[in-house]
């Protein structure tokens, strides 16, 4: 590896520092790889639910931003009241897998035999349903969330870095969750009827299978990551309406690239994804700086960064058309 | 439908009831009232619909429409004011982008667009005109004043700001008056709510200094990141990224820091407590500089209400161009290119007795500050 890193040092030194060295490099490299895969077990606690619900029901949910905003909400409302984090953070499970299993029931439940254009329009529409409703109760200035006592700080890192406590808690939940899900599909009754359901929806409800109860759990339970990653973010970030658009547009680009259904695929493209974006903002600038003037380069930089998750997925869907694991029609 | 039917049967019954009255003057509003920019419009439609309210004139019509921070349906929106509403006046843009999308195709139909927040340069130069006004600042100027405050403590900043029109007037203006080195420099999404790649580069840069322009949620997410990263080094922005609506949801991380405004709470003249006080009155919550900026947009259009008719574009525009009003940040004149002149100030976050974050004036940045581009201005 010294080439590569006496190539990335090269790149690095065009920044206006003297103060850099190999050390301080490596630091600043670890750091950046820890962010990009805490955005990527973020993406995944988003995506997981996702490509649950898609593999199992066919229904292409865009509500399930909204949930991750009510889960944000949840937390820092009950947080705010009873003044702990945790309580919050329960709070915030329960409240989107509620909300989720009420939708279920309510509207979702009508929508699996329709096509897929009707689902985007109806769960659209629960998009603008929520947020209003979200600032109707809340209004619309940013509730405030703090990091619990217990997850202050920062802590120190193999060459001379520190890196938040916090987002390494979250990178543990994330890997928690990863683990959690793999064991309740692969190793329980209601994994195994997830699985059945994916594979042949007809057959597991011939089979005696109540299908309206699974369906309903696992809307729930992919409502209830889309909560949790909702309080986790809401902590770092504002929480404010229409916070989980953008993170639902990144959510879908991880599963499209991992491969729609597929909960592996939604792991490995979500840390793809966080890896990706996070060393293109961190690099593209740099290396263009190389060949332009650095204002230029950080304009043109920033822009390009922007698009490169995009610029990944096409070049994955160009070999790989249905994703990286794409789970069996 | 509804709107221009009531709008029509006022019209009538007005007519009926005293011909002496005079035509309602139609005042279209295009803000951010949806999204996570909408702390910043809401603020904006409140302080102007209060200020409209309190000054007792009836004959002003507001049309407030929701751009949802979105250019291209701030545009519609502008072409069915102007085409289907006959709006007199357009005010309420929130953000430069937007405000790059809108006001050169209004001005150009001959509407009068007062701006109470952007102050893109592109509109300020060789393109400004004679309907754009811009009662708020030109973009750079907040930032002009952090950079000339930055000398006195600092020799190596490191700048960041989201990449768009406003975000790059920011650095520019930051590095017309900033007199030492940069340890870095970067561009943002617009939107983005995760810091810690930034985060991260500003630790290694080395940098004595942070300044950063990231208005709304996004310095929130900023701030409450960089608190918690463990970097010491010193953090100063623009009162934007400071302001009363974003500093509850940043919490403590925010006391101390120093920032750069043309207006704060504390500001000492009987219209600025005027201001406070009404505001505080009617929607139970301090008023943010989107507030203070749009207070003082709706109370100069109706003194030149009160001066001039404003089917008389001439005489209005000369009626607007006096601002003879009372400025809740004192002292205002228009420059040449119809942008403020004004004193613009540093001002530091503090906690009040009851706990609440807000800012306090320290010092004058500048005295009667005129934007860089009014020479390139023909006006």
């Amino acid at each position: 590896m010294p080439g590569l890193h006496a190539g990335i040092r090269s790149v690095i030194h065009v920044l206006p520092n003297e103060a850099w060295t190999g050390l301080l490099f490596t630091a600043l490299l670890i750091e950046q790889l820890l962010n990009g895969l805490q955005l990527g077990v973020m993406l995944f606690l988003m995506a997981a639910g996702l490509t649950l619900i898609f593999g199992v029901m066919g229904l292409i949910n865009l509500a399930h931003g909204s949930l991750y905003m009510i889960g944000a909400f949840a937390c820092a409302t009950v947080a705010a009241a009873t003044g702990s984090f945790w309580i919050g953070l329960i709070a915030s499970l329960a409240a989107a897998a509620g909300v989720g299993a009420i939708i279920e029931v309510a509207v979702i439940r009508r929508l699996y035999d329709r096509d897929h254009l009707d689902q985007v329009l109806a769960t659209f529409a629960l998009i603008l349903i929520l947020s209003e409703g979200a600032r109707w109760l809340f209004g619309s200035f940013p509730l405030y969330l703090d990091i619990p006592l217990l997850l202050q700080g920062a802590v120190p890192l193999p060459g001379g870095g520190q890196y938040q406590l916090y987002r390494l808690a979250i990178i543990g939940v994330g890997i928690a969750v990863a683990v959690g899900l793999y064991l309740l599909i692969s190793r329980t009754r209601l994994g195994m009827r997830i699985r059945a359901g994916e594979s042949d929806r007809e057959m597991i409800g011939a089979l005696g299978v109540d299908i309206g109860t699974l369906y309903t759990v696992v809307f729930a339970l992919g409502a209830a990551l889309a909560g949790l990653a909702g309080a986790l973010v809401g902590a770092l970030q504002s929480v404010q309406v229409g916070m989980g658009e953008p993170v639902l547009i990144l959510a879908f680009v991880v599963i499209v690239i991992g491969g729609i259904g597929s909960i592996k695929g939604a792991l490995v493209g979500a840390v793809i994804v966080g890896v990706v974006d996070t060393m293109g903002r961190f690099l593209l600038p740099s290396l263009l700086a190389l060949t332009m003037p650095a204002s230029q380069a950080t304009t043109i930089g920033a822009a390009l960064a922007s698009m490169l998750i995009y610029v990944v997925m096409a070049l994955i869907l160009a070999f790989r058309p249905s994703g990286l694991f794409a789970a069996q029609a | 439908m509804n709107r221009i039917l009531a709008a029509s049967l006022l019209g009538l019954s007005l007519a009926t009831s005293s011909l002496a009255h005079a035509e309602p003057v139609k005042i279209g509003v295009i803000t951010t009232l949806s999204g996570g920019g909408a702390g910043l419009g809401i603020d904006m439609r409140d302080a102007f619909t209060l200020a409209i309210k309190q000054s007792g004139n009836k004959d002003v019509e507001l049309v407030i429409e929701d751009d949802a921070q979105k250019p291209e349906l701030a545009v519609q929106i502008a072409e069915k004011m102007i085409q289907g509403d006959k709006v007199d006046l357009m005010t309420g843009i929130i953000w430069s982008n937007l405000a790059m999308a809108v006001v050169p195709n209004t001005v150009a139909q001959d509407v009068i667009y007062l701006s109470p927040n952007a102050g893109p340069s592109a509109l300020a130069g060789a393109n400004c005109n004679p309907n754009y006004f811009n009662v708020a600042y030109q973009n750079d100027n907040f930032h002009e004043a952090m950079g000339q405050y930055a000398n006195k403590d600092y020799k190596n900043a490191f700048i960041l700001a989201p990449n768009y029109p406003a975000g790059k007037d920011a650095l520019t203006g930051f590095k017309r008056y900033y007199k030492g080195s940069l340890a870095g420099e970067i561009y943002t999404q617009v939107g983005q709510t995760d810091y810690a790649a930034e985060i991260a580069q500003i630790r290694a840069s080395g940098a004595d200094s942070v300044y950063f322009f990231l208005p709304g949620g996004m310095g929130i997410a900023f701030m409450k990141q960089y608190a918690q990263s463990g970097v010491n080094i010193p953090v100063m922005g623009p009162g934007f990224s400071f302001s009363q609506d974003v500093l509850p949801a940043i919490g403590d991380a925010a006391l101390g820091v120093k920032n750069s405004a043309t207006w704060s709470k504390d500001l000492d003249n009987e219209a600025n407590k005027e201001f406070v006080e009404a505001f505080k009155a009617e929607y139970k919550r301090l008023p943010s500089i989107y507030a203070a900026q749009s207070w003082d947009t709706a109370n100069l259009i109706l003194a030149a209400l009160s001066k001039a008719d404003v089917k008389d574009k001439d005489a209005f525009r000369a009626a607007l161009k006096a601002a003879d009003f009372q400025s809740v940040r004192g002292k205002f004149v228009f420059n040449n290119n119809n942008h403020p002149i004004q004193n613009i100030y540093v001002r530091e976050v503090v906690k009040e007795d009851d706990g609440t974050l807000t800012n306090k004036i320290i010092a004058t940045a500048f005295d009667d500050h005129k934007d860089a581009y009014a020479e390139k201005c023909s006006m």
